[in-house]
């Protein structure tokens, strides 16, 4: 029972870092009806490039965070202005395979530099634990909570307490109609994929710190990101949130009950379970005409 | 002749053309590195056409047709151990169970995932490629885990080794294509298009949509398993992340979208084109990582070059050409 409670605690600490990259990709497809399929690999970048910074000027990974935010988000600038915007027709499917050969670019980019073995982000947190109850917990996975709800409360601040988060959330609802009232969507697109590439970053840090990976870990990631936001309801930001709590939470602790290699299968197992019941997702709104 | 009558003996043709290369290949150039990438040329041909029936046809793009492929090969690859089938030909006999199958597995998959639309069928399909990877993976009993799973050897030597996989290739695109003829001008077909053009329309109107939807789903699913069951024996190893590998889901996508998505020739086009440019890629790149890099490139060039594909661009500009040729024709002859 304490090990189901372990695995509980554990699975919300590490829901937390979920929700954070899932409901960037859930921005990005609510914003501007893309699936990007090279969400994954925007946080193994971001993991490589904390990486990269802590191995040249030795500071702390999460410190990193000051300088891989910024440049992921001026990164995301650019790939939207070239790759994203010039899709006029069949948006949505053409988008999945430009995200995906994105996807594809960054991991010859970073084999090609890291190399293809697996690295970690070091810290003296990730070993260290204290104790509750009669267990005890890494302070990684409180640490990246707590960034991680940090930073989407910065994001719901901006989302709903700021003229220019009323812009986004216009181009979410209808983007013809934000077109109309004069919201320019191309710059709101442009600076949604920089904010979903910014907290990608964020969350490849905490990622890179729990987990051993190499440029193909993202997909790995992207098939979990993927299946939280279609559980959420697809473009539903609490949708992502409560999504991944679920899903890391039952992950888990099927992995103490049943065994760790089933873990994962929950994942698919529950997506399955709420499509029969809901195809739209917990969150969702049921798509009657094409998106 | 009238331009039509010529346009109709030259396509007849060419076609023929092809079809006479493509079944003489073997003996026009027999160096197993040739064939070698006849066979997986082939392959894709296959795999494409097979793609386009549901992708193309229905607009419903599936990332996951990687885990009929996988699926396919690993029932070829179970069967032959369980029935203990000596190598040589017979083991192609059995493609088509492989085949039924994997359209067992589709009729199950498609029931759920179908009831999903557009971006999240895309991710449903994804997942589902995903899970079918874990299960090769976790069933070691079954399938043999991550140890993987060995297909008789066949006793072929040398030259001769690729010649059986690739008639085998050739005989399962063409029965692809011959089914995406038959569906593309069928009622059957004309359902599928107007599912794409407007799904609730089409229902409005008395298309069986859910029906139509499946059963495109699983004629193309059963294609894809049985070209990974040829390929299963073909390689004569398979592992999970081997052979239910993204990469293949995406290029056969991929080259359905560079011939020209919901045609019958641009699938074939697509991978003629691009499946060697792969291979070329690999062979010459694979062993940095960049080719990655270079695939997402040419990859990026297409879509955002040619986001409507070859067929429809080629056959907008001839038509073009047709009727400016058609405007200029009465004043030639008023000379």
């Amino acid at each position: 029972m304490t090990l189901v409670l372990e695995a509980a605690i554990l699975g919300v600490l590490t829901g937390g870092v979920y929700a954070l990259m899932a409901s960037g990709l859930t921005l990005i497809f609510g914003v501007m009806r893309i699936i990007n399929v090279g969400h994954g690999a925007l946080v193994v970048l971001g993991a490589y490039l904390s990486f990269a910074v802590t191995r040249s000027i030795g500071i702390d990974p999460f410190l990193t965070l000051f300088i891989t935010m910024p440049v992921m988000f001026l990164l995301g600038l650019v790939l939207q202005t070239v790759f994203i915007r010039p899709l006029k027709t069949d948006r949505e499917a053409l988008s999945v395979l430009v995200t995906y050969a994105l996807a594809l670019g960054i991991e010859g980019i970073l084999g090609y530099i890291f190399t293809t073995n697996y690295v970690q982000l070091k810290g003296w947190y990730e070993t260290t634990s204290f104790p509750v109850g009669s267990f005890r917990i890494a302070y990684v996975y409180v640490f990246g909570f707590v960034l991680c709800l940090a930073i989407l409360g910065a994001m719901f601040f901006v989302l709903y307490r700021t003229t220019f988060g009323s812009s986004i959330r216009a181009t979410m609802l209808n983007r013809t109609a934000a077109q109309l009232v004069g919201i320019d969507v191309d710059r709101v697109s442009a600076v949604a994929f920089g904010i979903g590439m910014a907290t990608a970053a964020a969350g490849g840090v905490v990622f890179g710190i729990t987990t051993a990976f190499n440029p193909g870990s993202h997909y790995d990631l992207i098939s979990r990101l993927l299946t939280i936001i279609v559980l959420g309801g697809l473009g539903s930001m609490r949708g992502a949130i409560v999504a991944a709590l679920i899903m890391l939470v039952s992950e888990d602790i099927t992995s103490v009950v049943v065994s760790p290699v089933w873990a994962s299968f929950v994942f698919f197992v529950i997506l399955v379970v709420v499509l029969l019941v809901r195809p739209q997702g917990l969150y969702g709104v049921r798509v009657r005409d094409r998106l | 002749m009238s331009p039509v009558a010529r346009l109709n003996v030259l396509k007849v043709g060419g076609l023929l053309l092809v079809f006479a290369v493509a079944l003489a290949l073997p003996a026009l150039a027999p160096d197993p590195a040739t064939t070698n990438i006849a066979v997986f040329t082939m392959m894709y041909v296959g795999l494409a056409t097979a793609w386009n029936i549901m992708g193309g046809y229905t607009g419903y793009i599936s990332l996951g047709h990687a885990g009929f492929f996988g699926f396919g090969s690993y029932c070829l690859g179970l069967l032959l151990a369980h029935l203990g089938t000596a190598a040589g030909y017979a083991p192609f006999m059995l493609v088509p169970l492989a085949g039924l199958a994997t359209a067992i597995l589709a009729f199950a998959v498609g029931w759920f995932a179908l009831r999903t639309r557009a971006a999240t069928f895309v991710i449903v399909t994804i997942a589902f490629m995903f899970m079918l990877q874990l299960l090769a993976e976790n069933l070691v009993g079954l399938t043999g885990g991550g140890g993987g799973l060995s297909f008789p050897v066949p006793p072929w030597s040398g030259d001769y080794f690729n010649t059986p996989y690739y008639y085998a290739m050739l005989v399962l695109a063409l029965v692809g294509l011959g089914t995406s003829w038959l569906i593309r001008h069928s009622k059957f077909g004309l359902g599928l298009l107007a599912i794409r053009d407007d799904e609730d329309k089409a229902l409005a109107v008395g298309v069986p949509t859910p029906a139509f939807k499946l059963t495109a789903f699983i004629v193309s699913a059963a294609l894809v398993g049985m070209i990974g069951g040829v390929y299963g024996y073909y390689v004569t190893y398979i592992y999970p992340q081997f052979v239910v590998d993204p990469l293949i889901g995406i290029s056969m996508v991929l080259m359905v979208f560079l011939g020209g998505l919901g045609t019958i020739t641009g699938p074939v086009l697509g991978a003629l084109i691009l499946e060697p440019a792969q291979l070329w890629l690999a062979y010459n790149y694979g062993a940095s990582r960049l080719y990655l890099v270079l695939y997402a490139a040419v990859f990026l060039v297409v879509i955002l070059v040619l986001p409507r594909g070859i067929v429809p661009s080629a056959s907008d500009f001839l038509a073009r050409w047709r009727a400016k040729a058609a405007a200029s024709a009465p004043a030639a002859t008023r000379q």
